[in-house]
This record gives C-alpha cells, structure tokens and sequence, in this order.
C-alpha cells in the first residue's frame, strides 16, 4: 500500500476528488493547513501599512492506495491540481505497513 | 395649515378626475394648464412645507433601504464574500447619484423625446432648482422631486446584485450599474413617469415603481444569471447563508424604508400618501404569513430567511397598487403574492439557473404579480385621479397593465443580455476560479468581514 500526501491550492479540491473517485480510490483525508515552499510566503499591503505572509493557507489530502494504483493517482493527482503558477503544491509518496478497518477488524488492503 | 393642504390638494385632485389617468410620481398639473394665456406671468407654484417635508424625509428613507439591501443580502452568502456582497449595494449609491446629477435625471425626466427618453436639456441639474416643477409636483421643490426619484435609481441597479452574488468581478460590476442604469432604467422611468412616456400616455397604472424597479431588475437579474453562469459547486456544495440575523435586519430596515418608497410617491403629504403607507404595511404582513404558512405545509418548518422574504416579496406585490388600492385588497395582494414568490423561489432548481439570492422569484415575480393586481383591484374611490381595475368594472386596465409588463420583460431581458455580453468580451465578468474559491472579499477588496 502506498500513502499519497498532497498538498494543493485550495479550490482545486473538486478537480482532484473528482479525478480520484473516478479511477477507483475509495476515500481520503482533508485537512486545513498552512505552510510556506521556497518562495517563503508573500508581503502583503492593507491600507498602505505591509505585512508578511509567512503561511499560506493549503488544504492536504491524505490517500492510501494499493501499489497498482498509486503511480495513476499520484499522476492523477498532479494533473487536477496543476495550474503552473507558484504555489501550486506538492506531493509526498510513502509505503504504508498495515492499513485496519475499526468496525470489521479487516486488514491490509481489504480495509482500503 | 395641514387641513387646508389636505384639502387644496384633494381638490386638485377632482380637477384631475376628469383626465383618463394619472402617475403616482407627479402632481396635479392644474395650475400651468388653466393660467391665463395673456396678462402677466402665471405666478410660480408655491412649495407646500408639508410635501416638502413629507418627501425629503421619503428620500431618506428610501435611501437607507440600499444598504439595507446590502445586509439583507451580505447575510444571505457565505462569510468569505460579505464584504463584496455589501459594496455592491453600497457602491450602487455613489455611481448612479454621481450618473444621475450629470445626466440620469435629465434622460429619465427630462423633455420628451419620441416618447421613449428625456433629452438632454437637464444635463448637470441644468434648470433643476429650487422652484417646483407642475409637471410632475407642484408643491415641492424640483430638486426634492429629484433626489427622491435618485433613490429610486440607485436601489434598483443593486437589486440585480443578488443574481450575480458571489462571482462577479468588481470592475464588471461597476460598469455593469452604469451603463444599465443609463439604457435600462433611465429610458424604462422615462416611459413610464416622464412627461410623455409611452407607458404613462397609455394610461398603465406604476404608483411606486413596480415596472421600473421591480420587473427591471427582476428581470436582467435572470438575464445576468444566465450570462455568468453557475456558482463553482451549485447543486453540489452546500451555500447556505452565513448570517441570517443580518439578513433580517437588512429586510426590517427595507420594510422600514418602504414607508418612504410607497407612502413618498404621492408626492404630497396627506390622504394619498396615508393610503399608500397603510396598504403597504398590511400587505407586507399578509406575504409575510403566507410565505410562512405555505413553507411551514410544504418543507415542515416556518424559517426565518422565509418570514423575511415573504416580507420583501410583498413590499414588491403591493409597490405598483399602493396608491390604488384599499386595506382589503391590499392583504390579498399580500396574501397570494407571498404564496406565488414562494413558489417561484422553490420551482428554481428545476430551471437550472444560478439566481443565487432569488432576485427574479422576488422581484420579478412579485413585481408582475403586483402590476397585474393593480389592474384587478384599483379602484378610483381610493385615487380619484387613478383608474378602476377589473374589479371595479373596468377590464381593460387589466390589458393595459399586462401589455406594459410585456414590454418590461422584454426590454429589459434583451438589453440585459447584450450590456452583459458586451461587458464579458470586453473586461470578463466573472472573477477566476482561485479568487472564487477564495472568496470576492479577499480576491476583489483585499479584506474579510470577520477577522474571529
């Protein structure tokens, strides 16, 4: 099983869960983060007074998939997400040991 | 003093009983048509300061409905696009009294041209002072006649705002106000209330402004709805209000400035403006309810953004039949106006168009439904200077007033399309994907409504 955390811009959600429900992934993980890559975040002016951006809001989405999958879903992934611009995100690719479903007890990828 | 007004100006009116029709927005023109042709100058009309007062104060409570307006709506979206909600209404009032001065009000009021718009003669309140003009009322001061009309012209344009809620970008928006402004509503008050309208010539009865203000922006509303388009996610995300204490706030302070909107547009103080305040507010109570009552039978709960709405719907229905109308009359008007906009703001889903605040089952609904019953229920024992509906024996003001909502729609829908069109190729009338996600607060005006 491999684990797929992505970091993207905010409103392109719907594209990347969209494209992700229709290759077969059977859930996934949001959350609300903030954060900062190389551009360190921004400088940002409000009635002529700056201030520094040093997070950048995010949302992070956490997917576990089999082994077969995980190169169309990351691909998938980088695709919907994808506008060219800086900040656009990025992605993080691990093995996972064991995955268990709390109601049924099942494990591995049975409990994907 | 106040006796002798009432009773001056209820004798005008009898004078005035023998003309075919009369508009709400203008006083009795008696005086100019029976001075003498020779000997020296007709002596000016005199300012009453009882209709002086009367209107000025109309003015400044229909000038508080606009950024009652922007509550009213603000309360409606979700919290990332409050702000932008708000200075749609708020800015709305800069832009058109800014038009209006330099040419709105010379275009809408102004001398006739082919009975479809004012000329320029009035450009920058040229000749707009303060003695009052007969044409349209003769015991107020010209410019108090003027700033209560601007009121009118600033609120309408805001109306549209609803449909277009939560994506449109601020420099479309801005342009869009403008330039509907001058070909949408100058030319439709033109008709309608300027001496020489083709509207007014035919004898339709509009006491407040159900054609101009109601079916106008009811009307592009949907125009402009199906231009831009759908919200990012409508139908699938939930788009619940964000505050609906605001939004009731919002639709008090209307109720509130209707009294000014309806009561106002007797252009006097006095009888006429009793009647139309008294029907105003019972109908408003009677859409209030039946809004209510229908909602709590049909989806099990009587909510409050439907106690307001039915409130807002039926200061719509009873807008065009205020000055024409009696008490009863006036609460069924209310009655199955409530009931009919509630069942245009729940058929719309079927339709498939995004009129995220329901401006067109509201505005455009009520507003043809209130034109319509003016036609049913006017009765001249209420405004002498008026004319009997069919209900009183007289069906052809039903035809009358059908025909000129007719020409309302269509106007107003075609111009409607092309304005939005044009804007679209030129500057792009919806913000980016990004920047609607992120909300227009941010994205347009760089701040947030909440910082907790």
């Amino acid at each position: 099983m491999i684990r797929i955390e992505a970091i993207i811009k905010p409103f392109r959600l719907t594209e990347v869960q969209e494209a992700l429900v229709g290759m077969g992934v059977q859930g996934m993980t949001v959350m609300e983060v903030k954060g900062f890559g190389r551009q360190k975040g921004h400088v940002e002016m409000y009635r002529g007074a700056e201030y520094q951006v040093n997070f950048v809001p995010k949302l992070m989405l956490i997917v576990v998939v089999p082994d077969n999958l995980a190169q169309d879903v990351v691909a998938a992934i980088q695709k919907a997400a994808h506008t060219g611009k800086i900040g656009d995100g990025k992605l993080f690719v691990s093995r996972v040991e064991d995955a268990i479903r709390i109601r049924t007890g099942e494990s591995g990828v049975e409990a994907l | 003093m106040k006796k002798v007004a009432a009773a001056l100006l209820l004798f005008q009116l009898v004078l005035m009983s023998g003309t075919p029709f009369v508009f709400s927005q203008e006083s009795p023109t008696g005086a100019a048509a029976t001075a003498p042709a020779v000997a020296a100058p007709a002596p000016p009309p005199t300012v009453d300061a009882g209709d002086t007062a009367w209107l000025l104060a109309s003015s400044a409570l229909v000038m508080i409905m606009t950024p009652a307006l922007g509550l009213f709506y603000g309360g409606m979206v979700r919290r990332k696009n409050v702000l932008g909600t708000i200075m749609h209404s708020f800015v709305a009032l800069a832009i058109i009294t800014v038009q209006w001065v330099i040419f709105g009000y010379s275009l809408s009021f102004g001398p006739d041209i082919g009975h479809f718009i004012g000329s320029l003669d009035w450009v920058g309140l040229k000749g707009v002072g303060l003695d009052p003009n007969p044409d349209y009322a003769a015991t107020v001061p010209h410019q108090a006649f003027m700033v209560f009309q601007l009121m009118f012209a600033i609120i309408t344009p805001a109306l549209i705002s609803g449909a277009i809620a939560e994506r449109m970008n601020f420099k479309a928006y801005v342009l869009f106000i403008l330039i509907w402004s001058t070909v949408v509503y100058n030319p439709l008050a033109h008709w309608v209330w300027g001496v020489g309208g083709w509207i007014r010539n035919l004898g339709a009865l509009d006491f407040a402004g159900g054609l101009v203000v109601h079916i106008s922006s009811g009307v592009s509303a949907l125009a402009a709805a199906l231009v831009l388009g759908k919200r990012k996610g409508y139908g699938v995300e939930l788009m619940a209000p964000h505050n609906l204490t605001m939004t009731v706030i919002g639709g008090a302070l209307l109720w509130f400035g209707w009294f000014g909107f309806n009561g106002g547009s007797a252009v006097a103080s006095g009888a006429l403006a009793t009647s139309a305040f008294v029907v105003t507010h019972i109908a408003t109570a009677g859409a209030t309810l039946s809004w209510m009552l229908v909602e709590w039978m049909h989806r099990g709960k009587p909510t409050a953004l439907g106690a307001v709405s039915g409130a807002v719907a039926g200061l719509v229905a009873i807008t065009p039949a205020s000055g024409f109308v009696g008490p009863l009359p006036a609460l069924l008007i209310g009655i199955v106006g409530g009931a009919i906009c509630y069942g245009a703001v729940s058929l719309k889903p079927k339709f498939g168009y995004d009129d995220s605040l329901d401006v067109v089952g509201v505005h455009g609904v009520g507003g043809t439904w209130g034109a319509l019953a003016t036609g049913l229920f006017a009765s001249k024992l209420i405004n002498s200077a008026g004319a009997d509906g069919l209900f009183f024996g007289n069906p052809g003001q039903l035809g009358i007033q059908a025909l000129t909502v007719v020409a309302a729609w269509v106007y107003s829908f075609i111009l409607t399309l092309i304005i939005l069109k044009v804007l679209d190729a030129v500057v792009g009338l919806r913000v980016s994907e990004e920047d609607e996600s992120e909300g227009i607060d941010i994205s347009q005006h760089g701040e947030t409504g909440y910082t907790f």
